[in-house]
């Protein structure tokens, strides 16, 4: 195998795979490649082997097959504490029996860093996590935000290139939750080092990575920058894990001109964006986001097909209105529309007619 | 003063004070609380603070020369008063003269009469022994004693004019006495009042006290160097092995102590398993098998042995809740898996140690039972010392004064950990 196979691959998964237990395979072969300064998240359903990717590249478990390259040199054989690589715990792991600054001070130490400097080093490290005035406390006199802080920047003041982190964020409230999000997104590019991010929510994901790794089942389902995940999901496992997401399925009766012509359940026929079928008899699930679907004539491309839907419920939540419908049998149908002057507002009862643009509405794997 | 003038603004909405209003509804739940606390505080002064105070009270207080109570009618007689009478009148050092002999006389008469010159003697023989004899022979020949008492005391047994038997009776003639602590520390009072060394084959405790002490902490360093990787797998394994360890470490709590002590005494004993294996084996000569039951040996293998649950128990407890991503966090941020443990790991079990160790050394201190089945004679600790003295010699208030004295030396030890660890760095589950 080349050292590199792409010259700027900072980070590659080559073919790894993990067992524990020697039955069930917990990662499957997994190929993986990030350039040097690139945000990547993980996102996955509990227990689809993000955090064992996390300790495949940090050291604490073996890859049961396959290498692991950082910066074009195999890590296999590297004992964790050679590889520099900060680390942030999901529990913060901050020493209960040090002080804020020991507790920074210490992955410099170890590193035989002079007294002088490593004082230095850890005032400007609680400076750019704003806590330059709690180096004297310890881990349980801080808030849980504090404390997450104080992780991070003992997880970059020994200035590593690669930094993991393991939902961080998982147990601080929402408020403080996008407020660190933010943080850490701006710390990264302005500090330019590469991090890999393990989070099952979605919207963190989203909003802070270069590039989303969407995992199930020790696979990674699709591998791309947050808008093209959401606006064009390979697989229905995507399409349904990545924001809301209406389902219809049906069977491919034709493809032509790069539209595929879908017959659902109960025999209407719908247009659709052939990404995960082939040919016609497959079956397949189409799934449209709740805000491209369209009930205004008007708007609707001439001789497209529509659907009938009854309005079941209307919700008003300030921004936008959600609609349930029930549309081809299907109970859980949702419209989301902006709430504009001109906009209608559905009434439940109301018999209306929906479609949309056929590259909205994507005919994926069943 | 501006503090009581804020106070005085200061009321609750119907006008009393503040400050009254609190304490008046502190006083309530206060009340209420000790009333639910009552009982235990009652179970704990019978159980534990009664007899402790009887026992510190024994040490220095005993009425063997003083007061006689009969066994079966519980009547109270006080005894040798003429005796004391002549004591208090003369000082210290007067050589006894006729008046002494004849309030003896007097006073062993009264002894003859309620039954009581057995345990006057046995009194003063507790520190001057054969005495005990010369009691019960005069309480014999006493009908048969003329004037002058002197001479006639001299002729039943030269002992009687000994200087030293008049001052310990002096001594006893009250029944406040630190004699016993004295005798405890192998010293004694001298003649003239002051205080000297027992002679050299009489000197024990003081040499059984040191034994007791350095085996105690050998026997807390072994089992900490024994109980701590074990403690640290139980804590680190998946919860089904570890439980099926623990119960291989809980066993010896729920097997006889002396049916571990007695497999002890199989494997150990120059006929035993061991000295057997190595024998056959060809490693040791038949004829110099190796010592290893009925001395120190057997009293530290054994009591190791006992005692490692003690030790690790509380290193479990501190163990099993130390979340592995510390060690985890420590070596990815550089630290090799030693600097991990030793930085990391070690200060986190401490409390446990602490515990452990002063679990460990507290009991070892005071062991009985092991020591006395293996420990033959070099393996004695203070405690079957204690024992025998309760049991055996029946000199109570001797056994008392080394109970105390052990008491106290604890509790010096404790307060010397609590200045150097804290107790509240205590953990014992
Ligand atoms: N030490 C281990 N021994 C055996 N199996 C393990 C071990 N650690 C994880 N697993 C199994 O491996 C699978 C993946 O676990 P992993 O911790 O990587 O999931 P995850 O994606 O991080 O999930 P979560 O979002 O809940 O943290 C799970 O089925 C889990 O049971
Ligand atoms: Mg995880």
């Amino acid at each position: 195998m080349a050292a590199s196979q792409t010259s700027d691959a900072f980070v590659e998964f080559d073919r790894v795979q993990k067992s524990y237990d020697g039955e069930t395979l917990v990662v499957k072969d997994l190929n993986l490649t990030m350039p040097k300064g690139e945000f990547l998240t993980m996102l996955g359903p509990s227990g689809s082997g993000k955090t064992t990717c996390l300790m495949m590249l940090a050291g604490f478990e073996t890859a049961t097959h396959g290498d692991i390259r950082l910066g074009g040199k195999s890590i296999n054989n590297i004992p964790p504490h050679k590889r520099g690589i900060g680390m942030v715990f999901q529990n913060y792991a901050l020493f209960p029996h040090m002080t804020i600054e020991e507790n920074l001070s210490f992955p410099l130490e170890v590193r035989n860093i002079g007294k002088s400097d490593r004082e230095a080093k850890v005032k400007r490290a609680l400076e750019m996590v704003e806590m330059g005035n709690f180096g004297k406390r310890r881990p349980a006199q801080l808030s849980g935000g504090q404390q997450q802080r104080i992780a991070l920047a003992r997880a970059l003041v020994f200035e590593p290139e690669l930094v993991l982190m393991d939902e961080p964020l998982g147990a601080l409230d929402k408020q403080l939750r996008e407020k660190m999000q933010f943080e850490i997104t701006n710390l990264a590019h302005s500090l330019g080092i590469t991090v890999v991010y393990v989070t099952h929510d979605q919207t963190e994901a989203l909003t802070m990575s270069d590039r989303v790794a969407v995992f199930d089942d020790g696979v990674i389902q699709q591998l791309d920058t947050p808008d093209k995940l959401y606006e064009e999901p390979m697989n229905s496992f995507v399409a349904q894990f990545i924001g809301e997401n209406n389902t219809l399925e049906g069977v491919v009766k034709e493809i032509r001109n790069g539209v595929a012509l879908v017959q659902l359940d109960d025999g209407e026929l719908i247009d659709c964006n052939p990404v995960n079928v082939s040919k016609a008899g497959e079956r397949t699930r189409v799934s449209i986001r709740p805000e491209r679907v369209e009930f205004n004539k008007a708007r609707l491309q001439e001789g497209a097909h529509t659907l009938k839907a009854e309005v079941l419920e209307f919700i008003y939540m300030g921004d936008i209105f959600r609609t349930r419908l029930r549309v081809a049998g299907n109970d859980e149908f949702v419209v989301k529309t902006r709430n504009a002057p001109d906009q209608k507002r559905l009434q439940p009862g109301e018999h209306i007619e929906i479609g949309w643009l056929p590259e909205d509405c994507r005919a994926l794997d069943a | 003063m501006s503090d009581a003038t804020a106070n005085q603004s200061l009321t609750t909405a119907d006008g009393i004070p503040l400050k009254a209003a609190l304490a008046r509804a502190e006083a309530r739940a206060r009340r209420r609380a000790f009333l639910l606390v009552l009982p235990l505080l009652a179970f704990i002064l019978i159980t534990f603070v009664t007899p402790i105070a009887q026992m510190l009270h024994q040490s220095v207080y005993n009425e063997g020369f003083t007061m006689h109570t009969d066994v079966i009618t519980g009547e109270r007689t006080p005894i040798m008063t003429n005796v004391k009478e002549w004591f208090d009148e003369n000082p210290v050092g007067t050589e006894p003269d006729e008046e002494a002999y004849a309030a003896l006389a007097e006073d062993i008469r009264k002894l003859r009469e309620v039954r009581a010159a057995g345990s006057a003697g046995t009194r003063i023989n507790y520190e001057r022994s054969g005495t005990r004899s010369m009691f019960t022979k005069a309480n014999r020949s006493i009908t048969g004693l003329e004037p002058p008492y002197k001479e006639a005391f001299i002729e039943l047994d030269e002992e009687w004019g000994a200087p030293d038997l008049w001052q310990v009776m002096r001594d006893a003639s009250t029944p406040y006495t630190v004699n016993f602590y004295l005798a405890a520390i192998d010293l004694k009072k001298s003649p003239d009042g002051g205080f000297e060394g027992v002679p050299d084959n009489r000197k024990v405790y003081v040499n059984l006290f040191q034994r007791t002490l350095f085996l105690s902490v050998l026997i807390t360093f072994l089992t900490f160097v024994l109980g701590y990787p074990i403690a640290h797998l139980l804590a680190t394994l998946p919860l089904r092995q570890s439980n099926l360890l623990m119960i291989l470490v809980l066993l010896p709590f729920w097997t006889s102590l002396l049916v571990r002590t007695t497999s002890w005494i199989v494997l150990l004993q120059s006929e035993g398993v061991l000295n057997d294996a190595l024998v056959g084996a060809g490693l040791l000569g038949d004829e110099n098998r190796l010592p290893m039951m009925y001395n120190q040996i057997g009293t530290v293998v054994a009591m190791t042995h006992i005692l490692l649950p003690f030790m690790v128990l509380p290193l479990y407890s501190v163990m099993r809740p130390i979340n592995p991503s510390y060690v985890r966090a420590a070596r990815s941020l550089g630290a090799t898996s030693w600097t991990a443990f030793w930085r990391i790991y070690f200060p986190q079990t401490i409390p446990g140690i602490g515990a452990g160790a002063l679990l460990v050394f507290i009991l070892s201190v005071g062991y009985y039972i092991t020591p006395a089945l293996v420990g033959g004679s070099s393996g004695q600790l203070i405690s079957n010392l204690i024992a025998f003295h309760m049991q055996n010699s029946l000199n109570w208030s001797l056994a008392a004064a080394l109970a105390a004295l052990l008491l106290g030396g604890v509790l010096i030890l404790y307060w010397l950990y609590d200045r150097l660890v804290g107790i509240d760095n205590l953990k014992l589950g």
